[in-house]
């Protein structure tokens, strides 16, 4: 490692400084001027932004080069994962600002927060040691602790915190108690030497319970079952920006680093654990879209579909191929900008009660705002996979990859479950459009509008022309999944 | 870009337009739609002109139009039609009219967003028939079902919730089933699925059509039981098939006029098509291998559908089951694998497609006048409405096959080629098939005797009037159809012949080689002229 390694970690030390300086900022010159964190909060984000694209730039050969004690990686995996990051985190910035305002808690800390939480999230994107992404796991996972119990006086707040943190260390414990099995057995934490070091074992138990553990640790974080018991009340109990954030960008990191350490560094054992992980999809698909048909507010429901979403996105990681890596960059996409404008239009609702939480609240919704009465109608049907929507393209790579990889049955499990889960989606919009009354206002404000109005174009134009998004997928994941094949030849 | 192009997106330009208006304006509104789908089908009737009807090979497939959409997928924006699709295109242009123009007193409130939605609808019908790309015919295969899904649930009866949802998710089952099976034919082509020991015969990724109708022998057998598994779910819901059948009584009931119209003529006519496009050239084997539970199916949809239909006290409920029944025949005669049964098969879609449709035209006008479906609400109404039950009695007997019209020409295409299927090989199916006709007569007249004969008892119904222009006009269009078809096929069948060929060559390449059992004496004989013998 020399000083100019550094580059590598450009964009993470602009963000550091960045999230530092929103702590400070409200007590030297931005005293007193809350509405400036908004601004400052976005500036620091466009800056993190072009350093990701300098960074990329300066960097020579990007898919080959490891740095920091063979920690750390820039390649085109984790650029793409950076940029969904922070564009993610613009959006919740917007989506937050009303919902803050008027409330007394701060709003410099809150961007704060979600800025570290931006910088684990890169760290993990480019987290090719076990330890690398663990750090980085924690910094995500220790800032939205205390964002889901921001509000501290409201009841539900703390206590879906309460619940999260616990939970969530517990399963950081089993994740770090799996991680030190694979390292004693393996003898590195570099994903790379760890799936040299396994080529050349064969099964055995210590590994095994490590590759458990591991999974189990991070089937926790993107809430799949049978780990998936804190998510319903913790997105309900969550100020609403910040589960839209838990839904969203939490997920799509814990979705990088699964991948990632699955098709590298465990790439030899998978015909073990590919038949777990197939039963864990199967039941997180079958329970998620079950169990959401009879929630009736809004967040649950949309905490349970988020859980079948983690099954569907576990059938690219099970498939191990190319098309599943580009599937679950794809539906990380496109499952993003859906979300976001779901809770850009729930926000709408919102403003400061909690209206916009129960499905009756939608209630003749098209008349009072025609407009994202329509956009949550694409939204949900990019949820459900319909075309022309982009959720079509998600789910397209993500159930060929199981078609191709000879897992038909579960692909037949995602596909009648997607089918179900039509049924609670349009629940909304039967609300919205098949029933009439409902009072609850509806504030639009810019920045709601402007995240709901990107939302609704990136989900359709990506659904009609999606060619751009496939592309840049196959390309950014190439280095994963030509390390993956190696792998499978070489065994 | 090409006619069909031009024809497909016709109707969502109208759609546009519409959603830019007043919503207000609904005179204006109302104008915009019918002149679109009058322009629409006008323009479509370029396709009947310039048809080149003896295209065989590479011409088989005309107005072709092919551009790049995901390369890297190998998915194209492919558009194409055969005799077949063209006839369904023409079908789905006439009845984008019918239904526009029945909403006008039907349809009294968010005008707007009907004609928008009525004309979306047309844009994914009529894609959904040009497509022959198999990524393109499924996005325009689920297109489908949002702006049904709201005409259903928005504007339909007093269960319309119940029915909207029922229709879309049962819809919708079937249709990701067959994504499943869509995928597995493409790693087909391409790379095969190693996990499974399935070896690819590793050509150029594609979902066209065309390459898999070449490619489709040479899938094994096993696969392609369970590639036509998913074909089946797919397309046997939208037919429907018995038992799948149970969300057609409702959506069919529950909806507008209009909505019934469309369902009856064109939707379910998608899951015909799909067979005869799809699932019949591209699996010879999965369809022989399928084809006795396939045959019962269809034989307990015609009589049981019959039957079923005999009970209903609600008209618009006794119609939806009668195209149970219909359909069953339809699936029948395709599943002869023989030319005659496959044209008959075709030819009964359309038949089906115009008689029932201008059943439901008719139903729809009476419940504007009465607010009522129910068969005991009526009864002497041939005194009160004279024209009405002429025209009745014209679509009824056109339905229950009477010669001369236009069901006969179908059914007894389709009876003679399941009579003489060489894959059936008994005559006892189109013996079954035949009680069913004559259930079909017992129910419609039944229901005519009941609705139109008889003292006009019912005071409400003394004050009904009879049909004015604009709805005697929307019928009489249909009755012109029903007669013409009915004395002077030959035309259909014209358009025809090619493209049934072509399938049965695909799925039953041994019924060229070998001469049917007994009769008619030569292959492929023009049917018109037998009926005309009879």
């Amino acid at each position: 490692m020399t000083w100019s390694d550094t580059i590598y970690l450009l964009p993470e030390i602009v963000i550091s400084i960045g999230a530092s300086l929103l702590l400070l900022a409200p007590v030297t010159i931005f005293r007193g001027r809350s509405r400036a964190a908004k601004w400052v909060t976005l500036a620091i984000l466009a800056i993190t932004a072009i350093s990701v694209v300098v960074a990329s730039q300066l960097v020579v050969d990007l898919d080959q080069t490891q740095t920091f004690a063979a920690m750390f990686a820039l390649d085109k995996f984790a650029i793409f994962f950076k940029l969904l990051f922070i564009i993610t985190i613009a959006m919740l910035v917007l989506l937050s600002e009303d919902y803050l305002r008027g409330t007394r808690y701060s709003e410099w800390e809150y961007y704060s927060l979600l800025a570290f939480a931006l910088c684990g999230m890169m760290f993990m994107a480019s987290g090719v040691h076990l330890v690398a992404i663990y750090i980085g796991l924690e910094l995500m996972s220790l800032s939205s602790y205390i964002l889901a119990g921001y509000f501290k006086n409201e009841q539900k707040s703390t206590e879906a915190a309460m619940k999260y943190f616990i939970l969530g260390t517990v399963s950081s414990a089993i994740l770090l108690y799996g991680i030190s099995l694979i390292y004693g057995v393996t003898g590195s934490m570099n994903l790379l030497r760890i799936a040299d070091a396994m080529s050349t074992l064969v099964t055995n138990d210590a590994l095994m319970f490590g590759i458990m553990l591991l999974g189990a640790g991070l089937c926790f974080k993107i809430a799949a079952v049978p780990f998936h018991v804190w998510t319903p009340d913790v997105y309900e109990g969550a100020p609403t920006p910040i589960t839209a954030f838990l839904s969203t960008a939490s997920k799509a990191a814990a979705f990088a680093i699964f991948a990632r350490i699955f098709y590298v560094g465990l790439h030899h054992f998978r015909l073990d654990w590919q038949y777990v992980l197939a039963t864990i999809a199967a039941l997180s698909m079958i329970l998620g879209n079950l169990a959401a048909i009879t929630q009736d507010s809004v967040k649950r429901m949309i905490a349970y579909s988020s859980i079948g979403h983690a099954g569907y996105v576990l059938l690219g990681i099970i498939a191990v191929s190319e098309i599943g890596l580009n599937g679950i960059l794809v539906y990380s996409v496109v499952y993003l900008f859906a979300t976001l404008g779901i809770w850009a239009v729930v926000l709408m609702l919102a403003k400061h009660e909690y209206a916009g939480e129960m499905v009756d609240d939608f209630d003749g919704l098209h008349r009072r705002a025609p407009l994202w009465a329509f956009a949550m109608v694409v939204f949900l049907l990019s949820l459900g996979g319909i075309p022309p929507t982009a959720g079509f393209i998600g789910k397209y790579f993500l159930f060929a990859a199981a078609v191709k990889s000879g897992f038909g049955w579960l692909a037949i499990v995602a596909v009648l479950m997607s089918a179900v889960s039509m049924f609670f989606y349009f629940r909304i919009v039967m609300a919205m459009y098949l029933r009439d009354g409902g009072e609850a206002e509806v504030v639009t404000t810019g920045g709601l509008k402007f995240v709901a109005a990107v939302c609704l174009v990136v989900t359709l134009l990506l659904g009609i022309l999606p060619t751009p998004l496939v592309d840049e997928a196959a390309r950014s994941g190439k280095w994963v999944a030509t390390r993956a094949a190696a792998l499978t030849n070489g065994r | 870009m090409g006619i069909l192009n031009i024809i497909t997106y016709i109707p969502l330009a109208g759609a546009v337009l519409i959603l830019l208006m007043s919503r207000n304006a609904t005179r204006g509104i109302r104008m915009v739609a019918t002149a679109t789908a009058v322009i629409d089908f006008i323009v479509s009737l370029y396709l009947w002109q310039n048809f080149d009807r003896a295209g065989t090979g590479a011409k088989l497939f005309q107005f072709r139009e092919t551009y790049e959409w995901i390369p890297s997928l190998g998915v194209k924006y492919d558009f194409g039609i055969d005799g077949i699709a063209m006839l369904l295109v023409l079908l789905t242009t006439f009845f984008g009219i019918i239904a526009v123009v029945s909403s006008y007193t039907a349809i009294t409130f968010r005008e707007k967003e009907y004609y928008t939605l009525l004309l979306m609808l047309q844009t994914g019908m009529i894609g959904t028939f040009c497509a022959l790309d198999f990524f393109l015919f499924y996005v325009f295969w689920e297109i489908m079902l949002v702006p049904m899904y709201f005409i259903i649930g928005i504007w339909g009866g007093s269960r319309r919730l119940y029915a909207a949802i029922k229709f879309f998710l049962y819809t919708l089952a079937g249709s990701v089933l067959m994504l499943l099976s869509i995928l597995a034919l493409y790693f087909f082509n391409d790379g095969g699925i190693p996990f499974l020991n399935i070896k690819g015969l590793g050509n150029e990724a594609t979902f066209s059509v065309l390459q898999f109708h070449e490619i489709g022998h040479l899938i094994p057998p096993t696969l392609q039981f369970w590639l036509f598994a998913g074909f089946f779910f797919g397309f046997a819901i939208k037919v429907p098939m018995f038992p799948f059948h149970t969300w057609l009584p409702d959506a069919h009931t529950e909806a507008p006029t209009a909505g019934s119209i469309i369902l009856a003529a064109v939707l379910l006519k998608m899951g015909t098509y799909g067979f005869v496009r799809f699932a019949l050239p591209i699996l010879p084997s999965g369809t022989k291998e399928w084809l006795i539970p396939l045959v019962i199916l269809s034989l307990i949809g015609i009589i049981y559908g019959a039957l079923v239909t005999l009970v209903q006290k609600d008209m618009k409920k006794l119609i939806a089951y009668s195209s149970v029944s219909h359909l069953g025949f339809v699936m029948l005669g395709m599943f002869a694998l023989n030319p005659m049964g496959i044209r008959g098969s075709v030819l009964q879609m359309i038949n089906h497609g115009i008689s029932t449709g201008a059943l439901f035209l008719l139903v729809g006008i009476i419940y504007e006048r009465r607010h009522s479906r129910l068969i005991a609400d009526y009864g002497g109404l041939a005194k009160q409405m004279p024209m009405f039950a002429a025209l009745f009695l014209i679509a009824a007997l056109s339905s229950m096959g009477l010669p001369a019209l236009n069901g006969f020409i179908g059914e007894f295409t389709i009876l003679l080629g399941v009579a003489n299927s060489q894959a059936y090989g008994t005559i006892a199916y189109a013996v079954i098939a035949a009680v069913g006709i004559v259930l079909g007569a017992a129910y419609l007249l039944w229901l005519y005797q009941r609705v139109f004969w008889g003292p006009l008892d019912n005071p409400a119904n003394a004050t009904l009037k009879d049909l004015n222009l604009r709805e005697f006009g929307l019928v009489f269009a249909l009755v012109i159809l029903m007669v013409w078809i009915g004395i002077y096929p030959k035309p259909l069948f014209d358009v025809l012949e090619k493209p049934v060929d072509y399938v049965v060559r695909k799925v039953e390449p041994a019924y060229f080689d070998k001469q049917p059992m007994t009769y008619p004496s030569t292959p492929a004989p023009a049917e018109h002229d037998e009926v005309a013998a009879k």
